[in-house]
């Protein structure tokens, strides 16, 4: 049984709820123990990076430092987070007289970074270690004919880390591919959906959210797939406004990939946090109902 | 005789990882503008900053909303010839701009950066409630309405919680933080 430490951050405790609960409910099914660490602080997101690096580093090194006492692999479900747990590691790894002015302030908390612990984003156990074949074994419910936009925004991808392909990843088109659907495409895929711009440049952020939306329309998208609260706030509750500000007529729903895997295995959309969305991705669930349907007649 | 750094390696010496002053390896081929989806809201594009950090225009510079517009996507970064991390220049000014309190008048970026670290000092996490007033007044009586309507729809669909959520050892994290910033900053 692969087994990883789970740092949900701080929005999957509401805003992604669904994140959290489809990431749970998923990873089980597979066999994958996810232990919540205990007592996880903020990563930090980007504005701590804004105002000082030591204390951004400070900060995500209390939460590696106390992933690594009760694992070897601390999985985050968040962009963001993933990618300041990432590079913090890295950091450290590279300055140890950072490390070492870190680890007395860690003191008083009573912890200590070593830097053994491995840090992989959410999407990373699905793709890598589990893989497509495990995934296709899984599938009890194929999302047959489900034209899906699987959205990768920034932080999974960039920075770059080592030899990847930041330009035309795959990845996430193979996972949809994987339970039955069809991945259009969507060549905005890479592209920010304005992050806390939506904050602190609204403006900037609605014509970024614009041209995603209006990219997965041409796409035919049925609906969008992220692996990033940010994206998915960003993307569906702002619709109706972005609608308002360019006369659009949008309507596409916007879930976490594992919400569609957690489908396709057959999981009960409830538990999955279906139903705390704006926008109801109607068409995923009624092509997993009608499939129950059939089967109900058949054994009938 | 000592001399004073040029603004260049002001902005050089707050990008930690970097060794001398990667800026100067710009080719000025114009990749990172012609990748940045925030470019036409920008005063200035990154291309034409990173030129005028280089030449010393700095209160040109800071005067621009350029880097409080980077919305941190990195894609400038990968695409670099020059393996210039753009991105991470972008966070050194603001952090400059930051520690100056020199800024570019109506920007919600400081403002709200402020107010999140405050709020994580405070807890050890995130909630968003109290992040709103840094901006929720700034974008017109429409925009209001609608975050007040938004917050309002993910209050009831169970998104957002009643009260902030704070970490268990809080005095132990606050012990730490004031270890690395020693003055100030924690009540």
């Amino acid at each position: 049984m692969k087994e990883y430490v789970y740092f949900p951050g701080c929005s999957l405790e509401k805003i992604a709820i669904s994140y959290h609960l489809s990431a749970i409910e998923t990873t089980q099914k597979l066999g994958i123990k996810l232990t919540e660490l205990e007592d996880w602080n903020c990563c930090g997101a980007t504005a701590y990076f804004h105002v000082d690096e030591l204390l951004a580093y400070t900060l995500v090194a209390r939460n590696l430092a106390m992933a690594e006492k009760v694992g070897s692999e601390v999985v985050a479900p968040c962009s963001a987070c993933y990618k300041n747990m990432y590079f913090t590691k890295l950091h450290l790894s590279e300055d140890p007289d950072l490390t070492e002015h870190i680890n007395e302030a860690l003191q008083e908390d009573n912890l200590l970074y070593s830097g053994t612990v491995g840090v992989k984003h959410l999407i990373e156990v699905f793709s890598n270690d589990v893989g497509v074949e495990e995934l296709k074994s899984k599938v009890v419910y194929p999302l047959n004919g489900l034209k899906v936009a699987a959205y990768y925004g920034c932080q999974i991808l960039r920075p770059k880390k080592d030899h990847e392909d930041v330009e035309q990843p795959q990845f996430f088109e193979g996972l949809m591919s994987a339970i039955g659907a069809t991945p259009v495409d969507f060549p905005l895929k890479l592209t920010c959906c304005g992050g806390s711009l939506l904050i602190s440049s609204r403006p900037a952020a609605y014509s970024m959210i614009n041209n995603l939306l209006y990219n997965a329309q041409q796409a035919q998208a049925d609906v969008i797939a992220t692996a990033c609260p940010l994206c998915q706030v960003n993307l569906e509750c702002y619709q109706q406004q972005v609608n308002q500000e360019f006369g659009t007529h949008y309507s596409i729903p916007v879930v976490y990939f594992t919400q569609l895997i957690g489908l396709s295995m057959g999981i009960p959309p409830k538990k999955l946090g279906f139903g705390k969305e704006f926008l109801s991705p109607k068409k995923a669930i009624d092509a997993i109902k009608n499939i129950k349907n059939q089967e109900e007649v058949i054994t009938q | 005789m000592a001399t004073k750094p040029s603004f260049g390696d002001e902005v050089a010496n707050l990008l930690q990882h970097a060794e001398g002053n990667p800026l100067q390896t710009c080719i000025q081929c114009g990749t990172c503008s012609g990748s940045c989806p925030v470019v036409k809201y920008m005063d200035q594009t990154p291309r034409r900053i990173i030129g005028m950090i280089n030449a010393g225009l700095k209160d040109e510079v800071l005067k621009t909303n350029t880097f409080w517009y980077c919305a941190s996507c990195y894609q400038c970064t990968v695409r670099c010839p020059s393996g210039i991390d753009i991105a991470e220049a972008m966070y050194a000014l603001k952090r400059y701009t930051m520690w100056k309190n020199q800024y570019k008048e109506g920007l919600i970026g400081p403002t709200f950066s402020e107010t999140f670290v405050k709020t994580i000092v405070r807890s050890g996490r995130s909630y968003e409630p109290l992040l709103a007033p840094t901006y929720i007044f700034s974008y017109g009586i429409r925009e209001f309405f609608s975050e007040a309507l938004n917050a309002t729809n993910l209050m009831l669909k169970g998104r957002i919680p009643i009260l902030p959520p704070r970490i268990k050892r809080l005095e132990n994290f606050r012990r730490m933080i004031a270890h690395i910033i020693p003055i100030g900053g924690v009540e």
